[in-house]
């Protein structure tokens, strides 16, 4: 036994995939001791916040200002407003204008900001642009409006008792607030969801999630496996049979059907993580079923086996104590690749609307199905779908390399 | 030929077997159900409703309509009797759709996407598998964490990042559906070419998804066949080096053929995830509308549907699995 461990933490193969598994289970143990949110609270007013650091404005204007005198904060602030992409849509429309190309130059800050502020309508019409392309020159000549200035912003305040405004303060362009000192700011690693939720959060917890239903679909479907595949193989005769005829039928009726007909009887209110755990463990017992049944009977007739029978130890002594022994490895390694696929098919199943119930607990699929349904993929919001695929791909890689690895160690022919 | 006759009888004996129980499969599952699905689908419909009558009269319509208040065995005959001439009742999220109709609109896209991506990624992830087997060293160090890579994503995984990158960034190919949204389904080139345009995407992440599979699959095969005794025997007699591997690779091959068979079903059902990734008017976005609009026998004739072509395709690579080894024709005249 100990020599077998040995040999199995030598396979680089193994130790990578179980150090990569290792880790995702310690953060998503961890995590939540760091970071105590409610994964499903909804915290943003809005869909995909951008991710990034968020710095309350109310509180920023309280915090103490300093005086950084900085020679790149203009060309920034107008490179924040005025990108490239703006600068060949003012260029556009001032060719469409009517001003010669050749006296525009979009390098130049100052001149195109003039050309554009002289020159500017927004009732002017130009055969061929769309009202959207129209409103949008609107909506860029607001966000260009005193772009040039070097006066500071005057912050008002309502006197209670009069109603009037009075000025209060005055923001510099030079002043600038310590992050640290600002009473409120949220680090929204990846940003927020269609809801408005934290996506990190909510990513750790679905994983978390997403490995128990693989866990849970991966027991049952071992241990249904293992007892058909022990009883077929061991038995023999009549009990063999039904049991192979419905392994037999159950490999080429596509389970992903039956795992969509139960879901879907089962219907949205009933559906929870532990459920479909549960439904997607009873329908992937075959592989386990056919592979261990295949180990029982070339292990049936062997010496050690019939020396046990003869000795008059019971089916089940023999079984625990001289068969199961040896086909351990092969258990271990399938139900490794069950709760890869548990994890998966979940995906899958939460894709097509199937999953559990989204108020519940987040899962990987559900996040998925969302993300999905609100076309992030489409829009580019890339955080909403592309770390849960990375996680998927992660789980299930740092599996199958434990499983490989497990295999090179038991099947030597294997080896390279 | 008696021997392969007999092959094939078992074949399609067991064929019918297996469609009669996901026949009866399909019957029961939902049936057996705790809970009136009658019901419930009378309280989705009725929501808001006020009057008691009325939503009485709904349930019983409804109770009419599939035949629930009726035995199970006369159910069951009713529903075998609607299938055989292809009367899959109407459709709820589109009424009054029949869902035939919506299917048949549907299957045509699935089939056409999936079937040759299958196949073509089978047929190159062997090649790929058996190169890697063969070649060894470079080859193998580039294809294998490649290949292991690309089988550990989910298929929806793959469509997604080919989406993104040639679809949202490269802005290549379009983004969604099986043809241009201001199109009409017609016989013209520029319809043609819409739909070859949009089946791009679609076909290849589930052909890269299937490569990496089955190249994994093809050269571990592989590599245990070449260390085969036959091989080092017939290196000893002289035989050619290329004699051999030829040998080698049809019998690596023959496992995968069944496993091909045995796992058509996994990748139908990855495949049709990824067509609701990209919004593909097939099987897999019917069953997600249908769920959305709780559409119960639409998804019930679309699971029937899919579980006959996975049984069929099956049945159909058996087949041929008994035309190409002659071993199996061999076992049945014993």
């Amino acid at each position: 036994m100990k020599h077998t461990f040995k040999e199995i933490f030598h396979s680089p193969k193994f130790v990578v995939g179980f150090s990569l598994f290792m880790l995702i289970i310690l953060i998503v143990i961890f995590y939540p001791l760091i970071v105590t949110d409610d994964p499903l609270e909804i915290i943003a007013l809005g869909t995909f916040f951008e991710p990034g650091i968020y710095v309350n404005m109310y509180d920023s204007f309280d915090a103490e200002m300093y005086t950084l005198n900085l020679n790149d904060a203009t060309a920034n602030r107008i490179a924040n407003k005025l990108g490239d992409q703006e600068r060949l849509d003012v260029k556009d429309w001032l060719v469409a204008y009517g001003i010669p190309e050749e006296e525009i130059d979009i390098e130049n800050t100052e001149k195109l900001m003039g050309l554009w502020i002289n020159n500017y309508d927004s009732t002017l019409r130009f055969p061929g642009m769309t009202s959207a392309k129209r409103r949008y020159y609107v909506r860029l000549d607001a966000s260009l409006e005193g772009l040039l200035e070097t006066e500071g912003v005057t912050i008002a305040a309502v006197d209670t008792e009069t109603g009037e405004l009075q000025a209060v303060d005055t923001i510099e362009q030079s002043y600038f607030v310590n992050v640290g000192q600002v009473a409120n700011v949220r680090l929204l690693l990846l940003g927020t969801d269609n809801f408005g939720r934290d996506t990190l959060t909510e990513l750790v917890s679905a994983t978390g999630t997403s490995l128990k239903i693989g866990f849970i679909a991966g027991t049952i479907a071992t241990l249904i496996g293992l007892t058909l595949g022990l009883l077929a193989g061991y038995i023999g005769g009549i009990v063999d049979n039904i049991i192979m005829f419905f392994t037999n039928l159950f490999t080429v009726i596509p389970s992903f059907v039956l795992l969509i007909l139960i879901s879907y009887s089962i219907g949205q209110e009933q559906r929870g993580a532990t459920t479909i755990a549960a439904v997607i463990g009873l329908t992937s017992w075959v592989w386990t079923t056919r592979a261990v049944r295949a180990q029982v009977i070339s292990l049936r007739h062997r010496d050690h086996v019939n020396l046990s029978k003869l000795s008059g130890h019971s089916v089940v002594h023999i079984i625990i104590f001289d068969i199961l022994p040896y086909i351990a490895s092969y258990v271990v390694m399938a139900f490794i690749l069950q709760i890869s696929s548990g994890i998966l098919a979940e995906a899958g199943l939460s894709i097509l609307g199937l999953g559990p119930k989204t108020t519940e607990v987040p899962t990987l699929g559900l996040m998925m199905n969302w993300a999905m349904i609100y076309s992030a993929h489409i829009l580019g919001k890339w955080w909403a779908y592309f770390p849960v695929v990375v996680t998927i791909a992660l789980v299930s890689f740092s599996l199958n390399l434990m499983n490989t690895g497990l295999d090179q160690v038991f099947n030597p022919a294997l080896r390279e | 030929m008696k021997g392969y006759l007999k092959y094939f009888g078992k074949k399609l004996a067991w064929f019918l077997v297996t469609f009669v129980c996901a026949f009866l499969l399909n019957f029961i599952l939902p049936r057996l159900m705790p809970g009136d699905p009658v019901a419930v689908i009378t309280q989705r419909v009725v929501q808001g409703m006020e009057s008691q009558s009325g939503i009485q009269r709904v349930y019983e319509q409804y109770a009419e309509l599939f035949g629930t208040n009726k035995p199970l065995h006369e159910q069951f005959f009713l529903y075998l009797k609607n299938i055989s001439q292809g009367n899959f009742g109407l459709s709820f999220s589109q009424y009054p759709r029949p869902v035939a109709d919506i299917i048949q609109s549907s299957i045509w896209w699935t089939l056409c996407l999936q079937l040759p991506a299958i196949l073509v990624g089978w047929v190159l992830g062997n090649i790929l598998g058996a190169l890697a087997a063969y070649l060894k060293k470079g080859f193998d160090k580039v294809i294998m964490p490649i290949s292991i890579f690309m089988s550990n994503l989910p298929a929806f995984g793959m469509a997604i990042i080919l989406l993104v990158i040639f679809g949202v960034s490269l802005k290549w190919f379009p983004t969604s559906g099986g043809y241009g949204f201001d199109m009409l389904p017609n016989f013209s080139w520029g319809f043609i070419w819409s739909v070859i345009v949009h089946y791009q995407l679609p076909f290849w992440s589930i052909v890269l998804i299937i490569i990496g599979g089955q190249a994994i699959g093809m050269r571990s095969m592989a590599i245990y066949e070449l260390n085969a005794d036959y091989v080092k025997y017939s290196r000893f007699l002289g035989i050619k080096d290329k004699k051999t591997v030829g040998y080698v690779f049809r019998n690596a091959m023959l496992p995968q053929v069944t496993g091909l068979a045995l796992s058509i079903g996994t990748m139908v059902g990855g495949a049709l995830v990824s067509e609701v990734v990209f919004s593909y008017p097939g099987l897999g976005s019917t069953i997600l509308g249908g769920v959305m609009g709780q559409d119960y026998p639409l998804i019930s004739a679309t699971t029937l549907i899919i579980t006959m072509m996975v049984l069929s395709t099956t049945f159909l690579i058996e087949i041929l699995y008994g035309i190409i080894d002659p071993r199996i024709r061999a076992a049945q005249i014993e």
